[in-house]
């Protein structure tokens, strides 16, 4: 009996799913985010390129994951966010927090903060800044 | 309504919410599972494991995706639980086998749920024994469980799967020999799967060899009055099931209606010859034993202080006690 007391480390665990929506590009940076924030100890569930709104929704959904994490580079981002808020309080995951990399403008950025979504990131953010703003938004979780 | 009570009732969210709380070993994960334990014991679990990138997440889709359309008959409903290893080093995970599983989506039908391997592997086999449970007990036909590897908790977790199938690959080459014993003796399937690539009768050939000693049929059939040797795909004797090698190539679908064929003639082979009784009993009392031996361990520590533990260990260094006597002296 080497181990003798159960670590603090089991457990709960921040679960995130990664997603790429839309049809633009490539997964680059939504690879090296999955990957740094499984680096940090969460359980990140990648689902890969061209997710539509109804997919993020129901992996979210059956993954019961704390936060989404979308990369979202063809500026479609003022039509695919408020669908993803909207399923997502459909299917009573209102409390799921929302975070956004990719190339988003500054003046779009009240109206998404508002719509919900909890963090905004442009390219180039260092991944601790993420990593640290998703702890903190699931310290508040209930 | 309890959370178990909503799983019944078929709740999505519900059930996503208990598979956490179970797969986290919580009070309300433990008590949800005794309220839904009567409802369970009906669903075919099917283990599908087998080397990384074998193309394991790829043909669980089609799989699922033919019980979803079947030729003929009703549709089954199909959960997926894959599992993939956490980083011993941070504890995270990257689970990316839904990628390979996109055309199962906006299916009410299908639930996929990723898993990370965590800590020890007995708390993976058991967890994951807890969360297909939950499915069972949820109403699902069929539970798909994918795991990478073949290692301990691959066998650990096939022997709670009724038919388990293992994913083979062409090219891997000399790896295929290097497959531990222990893999072919939990295959009920074996599976050539990228049968479109070169390779795939060399592949095939491999493994009916490997599975001609795993299998000595022969021995058998003499029992009988008579020698034989089979390969037949599916072969049943008796209460004999020689594991078929089918190929399969999951980019297009095709092998997978023969390889659902061969699921099913298995799980009709387990009923028919009395193994799935059996199986089940033995993976029932293997739970009871290692929830007793758990629960007396637990026990164990609430009552003897880690002082006194400490202190034993300090006399078993100093050869002043046998481990035996050390035992004794900690229970007695
Ligand atoms: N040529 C060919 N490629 C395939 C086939 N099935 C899967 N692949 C490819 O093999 C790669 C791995 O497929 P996956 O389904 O992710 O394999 P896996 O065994 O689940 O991988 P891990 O979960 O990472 O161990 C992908 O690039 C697939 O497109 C097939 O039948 N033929
Ligand atoms: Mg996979």
């Amino acid at each position: 009996m080497t181990e003798r007391k159960t670590s603090p480390e089991q457990g709960r665990r921040i679960r995130v799913l990664v997603a790429k929506p839309g049809l633009d590009g490539h997964d680059r940076g939504a690879k090296v985010v999955a990957r740094a924030l499984r680096d940090a100890g969460m359980e990140v569930i990648y689902t890969g390129l061209r997710q539509t709104p109804e997919m993020i929704a129901e992996a979210a959904l059956q993954e019961d994951v704390d936060v989404v994490g979308l990369s979202i580079l063809s500026g479609a981002h003022m039509t695919l966010i408020p669908r993803i808020v909207e399923l997502l309080k459909a299917n009573g995951q209102a409390h799921v927090k929302l975070f956004l990399g990719g190339i988003i403008p500054d003046e779009d950025a009240p109206r998404l903060k508002e719509m919900g979504v909890a963090g905004i990131y442009g390219p180039g953010t260092p991944t601790g800044t993420i990593i640290d703003d998703i702890r903190s938004a699931c310290a508040q979780k209930p | 309504m309890t959370l178990a009570q909503s799983v019944l009732a078929g709740e999505s969210l519900a059930l996503a919410r208990l598979l956490t709380q179970v797969e986290n070993d919580s009070p309300e994960g433990r008590a949800a599972l005794n309220e839904l334990f009567p409802h369970t014991g009906r669903a075919h679990l099917i283990g599908v494991t087998g080397a990384p990138g074998t193309g394991k997440s790829s043909l669980v889709n089609r799989i699922a995706l033919h019980f979803r359309k079947p030729p003929a008959g009703t549709p089954r409903r199909v959960a997926v639980l894959a599992v993939d290893p956490s980083s011993p080093f941070t504890g995270g995970a990257v689970l990316g086998d839904r990628v390979r599983m996109r055309d199962l989506a906006g299916d009410r039908g299908v639930f996929i749920r990723s898993m990370a391997t965590r800590g020890s592997l007995g708390g993976l086999a058991h967890a994951t024994a807890a969360m297909a449970q939950v499915f069972d007990a949820a109403g699902f036909d069929v539970v798909l469980i994918e795991t990478v590897g073949a290692g301990q908790a691959e066998v650990d977790i096939a022997r709670l799967a009724h038919t388990t199938l293992v994913v083979e690959s062409p090219g891997l080459g000399d790896e295929i020999q290097a497959i531990k014993a222990g893999i072919l003796e939990i295959a009920d399937i074996l599976v050539v799967n990228k049968a479109d690539l070169p390779g795939v009768e060399h592949t095939e050939r491999a493994l009916k060899s490997m599975l001609d000693l795993a299998h000595p049929v022969e021995k058998v059939f003499l029992h009988h009055g008579q020698t034989m040797t089979i390969h037949a795909a599916g072969a049943e004797i008796g209460p004999l099931w020689v594991p078929p090698v089918q190929r399969t190539v999951s980019l297009d679908g095709s092998g997978v209606a023969e390889l659902v064929e061969a699921i099913d003639l298995h799980a009709q082979h387990l009923r028919q010859s009395g193994e799935w009784g059996r199986r089940e009993r033995a993976r029932l009392e293997a739970e009871l034993e290692s929830l007793i031996t758990g629960t007396l361990v637990a026990q164990f520590r609430l009552r003897v202080p880690e002082a006194r533990y400490d202190e034993i260990v300090e006399r078993l260094l100093r050869r002043e006690l046998s481990p035996r006597e050390a035992v004794e002296a900690l229970l007695g």
